[in-house]
């Protein structure tokens, strides 16, 4: 066992040695530009981006005349947000999206509200879900788009995509969702789903960073967004710059490994995953953050009480995990998304995000299980609040002094 | 961020981690800052009856930075008088422990805490606690 060890597989994941051998032919051997249609150089590289194109289109059963690449989920966010919302101009203004989405999507949000655009941010129920009566009461004639992620990326809750579109839907809108943290992990099935666009990314499921996709929807209904660059046209007109053929041939070799081995591997992960939580939870006052039944398999986010992550972190110093703390950050403010379930700020500052993945071993969840007990011990015995809460003090009705 | 050596070594190894008795008058107590903010410092003091600091313990609840500057500011404490302790200043802290401008406000609250201690042994034998110039953090 080497570490340490890697249980950020929600920030990114390591990448498939088989993905880097599909990409490296692309680097060299193969190096034309996808988009020269007059010689073999150009040839050999639009033959990997059309077979990446199905290997992607075929992990959410999508035709592959939908799939548009990208740098990234980001960039896909954006697209698909600020695309819609300048194509449908003349039909609506109206987005509706939720609190705990990611950056990419809040922010391009916030950037549409800037040019005239309305958008409603939903709030989400103690266990990270959208309430759906309240989207449905948000609902207007002039909604043209809701944006809500497939899978969190703190908590791992999965939204009731199905329902959600539908609603959409009834109501005239598009459903467009963020799948960075879903697709690759769990069965994503955009005609099932009902979904219009999807962005996601390779380096989220073992293919390399700086390279992802937008699902855009062509049949029922015909979906289009504006592009935000201008340039050559690549991409059906909606997302112009050079192709990064080596990029793009690891996310189809990634997808297509998904694809093939997601059941095994969501099982695998889910066991490991409920040993750590439930030997974890065995502390005392300690909690597990967000639904815990529709999750992603891999996730498992807790906090321990009384004891602060950033700190906490430091003792887990063989594990390499993440923290809703953001005790480094200037403003000092806990996580968005845990704040949005109710959480005490304390409770968010004390909360550790375990992402297991491919390559995690039950070797190394059992050893991450005995470090983090050692280190909430620790921490604990160190920390003012945990003494008075074993003394029965009623933190609550301290008045501490806020700065 | 990588932390410094200085920090590493107080945080694995923090000094005079406890709890001294907060009813006794020779004992003042500092707690400060708040769970909601992800750092809470209680520093308390033992003082002799030449006003002379003779034991110092903490218990912090926070990160890395929070806990190495508690640990130090107790080090620093002993054998210091109370007047003395009231001089130590958090940039001290700061430059002894190499604190990122992020972390600059744990060294704040380390000084409070110290002022806050000795505030609660000087009234608890009827001196006159000393002002605090309240630091912006």
């Amino acid at each position: 066992m080497n570490l340490p060890i890697y249980l950020d597989n929600n920030a990114t994941t390591p990448m498939d040695p088989r993905v880097l051998d599909a990409m490296l032919p692309y680097f060299n051997a193969k190096f034309g530009n996808a988009a020269s249609r007059n010689h073999a150089f150009g040839w050999a590289a639009e033959e990997g981006v059309d077979y990446a194109r199905e290997q992607v289109a075929k992990l959410i059963g999508a035709s592959e005349k939908e799939i548009i690449f990208t740098s990234g989920a980001t960039e896909s966010d954006n697209l698909a947000i600020k695309g819609v919302f300048e194509m449908y101009k003349d039909k609506g203004n109206h987005i509706i999206t939720c609190v705990t989405e990611h950056k990419a999507v809040i922010d391009a949000c916030k950037h549409v509200e800037k040019l005239g655009g309305e958008v409603t941010y939903l709030g989400v129920k103690a266990d990270g879900l959208i309430d759906l009566s309240e989207l449905e009461a948000a609902m207007t004639e002039k909604t043209i788009l809701v944006a809500i992620m497939y899978g969190n990326n703190e908590i791992g809750v999965i939204q009731p995509v199905k329902e959600i579109s539908a609603i959409a839907h009834k109501h005239g809108a598009l459903f467009m969702t963020d799948a960075t943290q879903a697709v690759g992990k769990i069965p994503v099935d955009v005609n099932a789903d009902g979904i219009d666009l999807m962005a996601f990314s390779a380096h989220k499921m073992y293919g390399p960073k700086g390279v992802g996709a937008l699902y855009v929807r062509r049949k029922n209904p015909r979906v289009k967004v504006t592009a935000q660059m201008d340039g050559g046209g690549h991409e059906r007109g909606m997302r112009s710059g050079t192709l990064n053929v080596p990029g793009i041939v690891g996310l189809g070799k990634a997808c297509e490994l998904c694809r093939l081995e997601m059941d095994s591997e969501a099982q695998r992960l889910s066991a490991l995953r409920d040993k750590l939580q439930a030997s974890l939870t065995t502390m005392e006052e300690s909690y597990v953050n967000g639904n815990t039944e529709y999750r992603l398999p891999h996730v498992a986010n807790i906090s321990f009480k009384y004891v602060e992550g950033e700190g906490l972190m430091m003792a887990m110093k063989d594990l390499a995990v993440s923290s809703g703390s953001a005790c480094t950050s200037a403003s000092l403010e806990p996580s968005y998304v845990l704040k949005s379930l109710g959480l005490s700020d304390d409770l968010a500052h004390s909360s550790i995000r375990f992402g297991l993945g491919r390559f995690t071993t039950e070797e190394e969840v059992d050893f991450a299980i005995e470090q983090t007990k050692k280190a909430v011990n620790h921490l604990r015995d160190l920390s003012p609040l945990w003494e008075m809460f074993k003394e029965g003090v009623d933190l609550d009705k301290i008045e501490w002094a806020e700065h | 961020m990588a932390y410094s050596e200085k920090v590493i070594d107080h945080y694995t190894h923090p000094r005079n981690v406890g709890t001294l008795d907060k009813a006794s008058n020779t004992v003042g107590t500092g707690l400060v800052g708040a769970p909601e903010c992800g750092d809470v410092m209680r520093l308390q003091i033992q003082v002799d009856e030449n006003h002379m600091i003779t034991d110092a313990k903490f218990k912090t609840f926070g990160c890395g930075s929070a806990i190495a500057s508690s640990s130090l500011a107790t080090e620093w404490l002993k054998g210091k008088s109370i007047d003395d302790a009231m001089k130590i200043d958090n940039m001290d802290i700061v430059e002894e422990l190499a604190l990122p401008p992020v972390k600059i406000h744990c060294s704040v609250l380390a000084e409070d805490a110290i002022k806050a201690a000795i505030n609660d042994y000087r009234i608890k034998n009827g001196m006159e606690a000393l002002e605090v110039e309240k630091s912006h953090h």
